[in-house]
């Protein structure tokens, strides 16, 4: 907070940054005032602004702390529990299920496919995205069509598309299949889901095709931000097309671009419907992920104890995560403060 | 002001539990009726049923047996057909809740691990004194439904496991005189001239596993005598190396390579590139599968009807096994009562298994019979051939996941799965369902 006393009352003004701990002399009076104001009249005033705080946000917080904070509390519980889902939760086991989780090579190899498809969506995704983005973004003929047709995997239901592709996948009979044969190009044997080497790129593959549409129309989106002002400068400077693109839109959609990639990030980690769809973790576990190994090796072999932590597990993984990509990348957007400040100490 | 926003928690946390055990109250609703539950101990006048034929003769014909029970007995019998997966959900919900009006009186029960988990839970009847008249009559199933010498499950229908073949392709690939009950070196050999005349052997859904590990446990039950079997199960001790021969058998035909491509990620019976599916649109020549086989091919072929070239022949057996001849692998389905029902419930559960009410189910082929006097009139000549392999006098072994329980048959699969794409091996699985036995 203290370092809010240095930056200018634009940047303290934020209600982010504003705080009651600070002291309101301090602050620059002409932005703080008529709330710390308010905030100072009668006990009655106080009470009734409390009550009515209450009132509106207490139907959100019954429903955050039903749907949210009780299944965490309760997935807790049964981690602590080695329970086959019939009868009393008794057999107490404490932290046993999170050791047996941990050291089974199963879940290891979960997270490891988890961890391959989040590098791997961003690595292709970004590029991919970012050009298709910025070719969408030049008038054209077709441009909304275009755009439509990137987009429509995205709109698709998970399961609908995973059976397509699941479809189309087949060795021998499925199409993707025939357009090879008709081609000449070889194809594996097993199929590309059923040959362990391939399958997880496989999957890789029709993620991209699906979440590709989702990055595209979020950097169109940030595209339309970037003023229009700034492109006249630069080609009244006489910048070429990509020198325009490299030094002012690229930069100007960084905020776009990481939260796209946070959420890419949280997606997938949780990835659960296509692999379930397309490949149920198989062949031979070669595509699992921390969810398909909690459903298969927890809730489907009545071990809810394994599948609660492994959930546990999950969420932590995941939280830790958010949280660490919000505290040092997100924070940039967040807090734009910051690293303007540093750069004005050099 | 952290005291009010404490005092707001609990009020939320308050209404929360509130609207919770709302919820909990009103899912009994749903479930099976719950006034009527109530009310029934008192009079026992009322009982409940679940079961999952909820389509067409079958669902009419469970709700005509209902009528008739209520009409003999004057006990009035609530029905609840339910699709498969959706009864094991709310079976498993009301297990669960251990709520007496909530789990239904008379429920299906596959046997196995599971069996032993509910009896170990205390939530199903002991019936060997109370329906000893009607276990007599079954004795040869009631095994994979007994738990410390007490049955607790009447079984229904008992199907067993065996290769569907396709005549026509067999013909084609001058395979004449199929044996009903062949040696592994027979099947090879069909394996070998079918490939040569460019036909796919075999499909397998090992994508789903269950019907790969089939190959395992069938092999299991060639190699080891039932009671070796039986007797790693209650020691938790596999070390017989008639477990390690059954890894190196399949291993064998695995190497034969006689399986549809991309047999790892196809799945068994979901549409027509399903290994059921490949059978069923002429694609490969052969399948190891239940007696669902025949039902489930006819879902999946252009004109709905079984198809007409379907054969079925025994697993083959090998040099040398010390398994039973006679011995099966295959499982069923049976009426388990639980404990919180009225006697009533036993009677109907006994009514299920009587003569009048087996023909009619052995009559509209829902099932192979376990009722002697019932397997003539099986409709079906296909299903038909099962019943003389089946009652021939040697033991049917469950499969062995279903047996096992899935927190050591999930493990089991995985490590038979293995093996089907190439990988190590027959010391694996032995090692996968030990370790997963011991830590159960």
């Amino acid at each position: 907070m203290a370092d809010d006393v240095t930056t200018s009352s634009s940047v303290a003004a934020s209600p982010a940054s504003s705080s009651p701990q600070t002291g309101p002399a301090i602050l620059p009076p002409r932005v703080a005032g008529p709330a710390r104001a308010g905030r100072r009249k009668t006990g009655v005033a106080s009470w009734r602004k409390r009550a009515e705080i209450a009132f509106f946000v207490a139907p959100a917080l019954v429903l955050f702390f039903m749907f949210v904070v009780w299944p965490i509390i309760t997935a807790v519980q049964i981690s602590m529990f080695k329970w086959k889902g019939i009868g009393p939760m008794v057999d107490f086991v404490g932290l046993a299920n999170y050791v047996s989780v941990l050291q089974n090579s199963l879940f290891t190899d979960a997270i490891v496919h988890n961890f391959i498809i989040v590098i791997a969506s961003i690595v292709i995704q970004l590029p991919l995205g970012l050009g298709i983005a910025l070719l969408l973004n030049r008038k054209m003929w077709g441009q909304g069509l275009l755009r439509t047709l990137i987009f429509v995997p995205y709109v698709l239901a998970e399961v609908v598309a995973g059976v397509v592709w699941r479809q189309l996948l087949v060795p021998r009979y499925g199409g993707i299949d025939a357009i090879a044969r008709a081609l000449h190009i070889p194809t594996p044997e097993q199929g590309f889901l059923g040959t362990p080497d391939l399958a997880l790129a496989t999957v890789i593959f029709v993620l991209t095709w699906k979440y590709l549409g989702l990055a595209v129309i979020l950097f169109l989106a940030g595209l339309q931000g970037v003023p229009e002002d700034l492109y006249e400068a630069a080609q009244l400077d006489g910048a070429s097309w990509w020198q325009v693109q490299r030094k002012i839109t690229v930069p100007l959609l960084g905020p776009t671009v990481r939260t796209w990639a946070f959420l890419s990030m949280i997606g997938a980690l949780q990835v659960f419907d296509m692999v379930w769809i397309l490949t149920g973790g198989g062949p031979v576990n070669r595509t699992s992920t921390m969810a398909t190994f909690l459903i298969y090796q927890g809730t489907k072999s009545q071990q809810f104890g394994i599948a609660s932590a492994a959930s546990v597990i999950l969420f932590v993984i995941a939280l830790v995560l958010a949280v660490l990509y919000q505290q040092t990348i997100l924070r940039r957007d967040t807090h734009p403060d910051q690293p303007r400040r540093k750069k004005k100490v050099k | 002001m952290t005291r009010k926003i404490r005092a707001g928690a609990f009020v939320a946390l308050g209404a929360t539990i509130a609207l919770l055990a709302g919820c909990a109250g009103s899912g009994s609703a749903n479930g099976g009726g719950d006034t009527t539950a109530a009310a029934k101990n008192a009079d026992a006048k009322t009982i409940t049923w679940w079961h999952n034929s909820n389509t067409g003769e079958g669902k009419d014909y469970y709700d005509q047996v209902a009528k008739d029970f209520e009409a003999e007995t004057g006990v009035h019998v609530e029905v609840s057909a339910m699709q498969h997966e959706d009864m094991l959900t709310k079976l498993a919900a009301a297990l669960q809740s251990g709520d007496p009006d909530q789990i239904p009186d008379v429920f299906m029960s596959r046997g196995g691990g599971e069996l032993k988990n509910e009896v170990e839970a205390g939530v199903t009847r002991d019936l060997t004194d109370v329906a000893a008249d009607t276990i007599s009559k079954i004795s040869n199933f009631t095994g994979q439904y007994t738990v410390d010498d007490k049955v607790y499950a009447l079984p229904f229908s008992m199907g067993i496991v065996g290769f569907w073949y396709n005549k026509d392709l067999f013909a084609q690939a001058g395979i004449t005189d199929v044996n009903p009950a062949p040696t592994i070196e027979e099947f090879n050999d069909y394996i070998a001239k079918l490939k040569a005349a460019g036909i796919v052997p075999a499909s397998v859904g090992a994508g789903d596993k269950w019907p790969a590990a089939h190959y395992w446990y069938y092999n299991v039950v060639r190699e080891c005598t039932f009671d070796t079997v039986e007797t790693a199960i209650a020691s938790k001790d596999y070390s017989d190396p008639c477990f390690i021969k059954a890894g190196e058998d399949l291993e064998a035909i695995v190497a034969e390579k006689p399986f549809n491509d991309g047999f790892l990620s196809t799945k068994a019976q979901e549409g027509p590139t399903s290994a059921s599916g490949l059978l069923a649109t002429g694609k490969v020549a052969m399948e190891l599968a239940g007696h669902w086989e025949p039902g489930v091919t006819g879902g999946l072929t252009e004109d709905g009807k079984v198809p007409s070239f379907l054969g079925w022949f025994a697993y083959p057996t090998f040099d040398g096994q010390q398994g039973g001849a006679k011995d099966q692998m295959g499982g069923g389905d049976a009426w388990e009562v639980s404990t919180s029902a009225p006697d009533a419930a036993v009677d109907f559960a006994q009514y299920l298994l009587s003569d009048k009410v087996q023909q009619g189910f052995a009559k509209l082929d829902m099932g192979l019979p376990t009722n002697p006097t019932a397997t003539d009139s099986i409709s079906n000549e296909t299903l038909k051939q099962l019943i003389p392999v089946r009652d021939a006098g040697g033991t049917v072994q469950l499969y062995l996941d279903t047996r096992l329980g899935s927190a050591v048959g999930n493990p089991m699969n995985d490590a038979i799965a293995q093996v089907f794409a190439g990988n190590p091996g027959p010391q694996e699985i032995v090692d996968a369902i030990t370790n997963a036995a011991k830590s159960e």
